[in-house]
């Protein structure tokens, strides 16, 4: 039965259609298996070759992995919300009423929007910890900690972003104490407030402009700055896996 | 023949690459600069649907003597103090939450982060870094109480009806 399926799946592999779209052919070789990641515009972001460690839990704990994970739930939960939501007021608060009672599983794509974004907060502050802690942002990889830092500041406007969609009393005057705030900013602070919320004070122009932010300009951004995250991990010589310099593993320690 | 060139032609330091170069880099900086305006002046709203500032209290007369009123939905006091009427700003100048009065303890409070005014507006404790404004109140030709929620004046200046 097995050997049938391979044997379906080496003959598919062998297809003219099939070796016009993956260019690196069957085998098994260790070229052929370079290939497969060199040739694809996904997997070229990544490593041909991880060194064991890095892949054992112990290193980064996959906080960096579950991060990314819990953004690809908030990317289908997000847009499967879309379709049922209309951002303008007052419907944006009946819509979120109504996702919750009367669309089928709605309550459940709510929630797990919801506790995907709280958790992706959670997990990105962990992995930023757990790589400051492990050293992993000194030479060669500080350009990548900047992007990492880029990618939290992302998050937090992401999640800030899609705090006033419910509309709802909390959603109401979280922002505008949030967007007060920013008056604080010295000489431009009012104007950036002001064009922020498109007006005065936090009104149906803001809840457009929220909600193109957080469904249109922030993903976008997230995605381009994640593959450039990514990249730089391959870049960088792979993951920081720790362990004594050489260097230092000779010093005797002092008496 | 290149001694004449050289004559008619005076050498210079850019080459037809460089000269081209900085042409384009130049557009590119002044096209950069006009999609700056561009983009500043689309994201700022030109007309703005938004509630007027003046508020019509009604007539003088059904604010009884002492009384304390709040309108939540314009966001301000309207005060018949002895001395005459005159009327707060609801917002707190903290981060902008729209403040409560309490009439038994006779303070007005924010729900927000806890600050707490006096009657007249004075801060009694909490956060906020500033009294809460005073608004300019007027009669209407028609004889209403009118307060514009835009315009702040110097506290204790009271309308006498």
């Amino acid at each position: 039965m097995i050997q049938a399926m391979e044997g379906y799946w080496n003959q598919l592999r062998r297809t003219r259609v099939w070796q016009s779209v993956f260019r690196s052919g069957t085998g098994t070789s260790n070229l052929h298996r370079s290939q497969v990641v060199q040739q694809s515009i996904f997997l070229h972001l990544l490593a041909v070759k991880v060194r064991k460690r890095a892949v054992s839990f112990r290193v980064t704990w996959y906080l960096g992995t579950l991060s990314t994970a819990t953004f690809a739930i908030l990317v289908v939960t997000g847009i499967l919300l879309m379709l049922y939501y209309h951002p303008s007021t007052p419907e944006a608060y009946a819509d979120m009423k109504d996702l919750q009672f009367v669309v089928s599983a709605g309550v459940f794509l709510r929630n797990l929007h919801r506790w995907s974004a709280h958790a992706m907060v959670l997990l990105v502050f962990a992995h930023m910890f757990k790589v400051f802690y492990r050293g992993a942002y000194r030479s060669p990889r500080e350009f990548n900690w900047v992007v990492g830092v880029v990618l939290l500041t992302l998050t937090l406007f992401l999640s800030y972003t899609g705090y006033l969609l419910p509309w709802d009393q909390l959603a109401f005057w979280a922002i505008t104490v949030g967007s007060n705030l920013l008056s604080a900013v010295p000489l431009v602070g009012d104007k950036i407030r002001f064009l922020m919320l498109g007006g005065h004070t936090v009104n149906a122009n803001a809840l457009l402009r929220f909600y193109v932010l957080h469904c249109v300009i922030l993903p976008l951004l997230a995605v381009l700055f994640i593959a450039i995250h990514f990249w730089r991990i391959r870049k960088d010589g792979g993951i920081h896996v720790g362990g004594p310099k050489p260097a230092e593993a000779e010093t005797l320690p002092h008496a | 023949m290149s001694d004449t060139l050289s004559a008619i032609e005076p050498p210079s330091e850019l080459t037809r690459r460089e000269t081209l170069v900085r042409l384009g880099v130049g557009s590119f900086a002044v096209a950069a600069c006009g999609a700056c305006v561009f983009g500043y002046r689309f994201l700022s709203p030109n007309v703005l649907y938004e509630p007027s500032t003046i508020v019509n209290l009604g007539k003088p007369a059904a604010f009884s003597a002492g009384s304390f009123t709040a309108d939540p939905e314009s966001g301000i006091y309207a005060v018949h103090a002895t001395e005459g009427f005159y009327s707060l700003s609801a917002v707190c100048t903290h981060l902008g939450c729209l403040t409560v009065w309490k009439p038994d303890a006779g303070i007005i409070a924010c729900p927000c982060h806890g600050s707490k005014f006096d009657r007249h507006g004075v801060k009694l404790e909490g956060p906020a870094p500033k009294p809460l404004p005073w608004l300019k109140v007027w009669l209407s030709d028609e004889g209403d109480l009118m307060v514009d929620r835009s315009v702040f004046v110097p506290p204790n200046q009271y309308l006498r009806t």
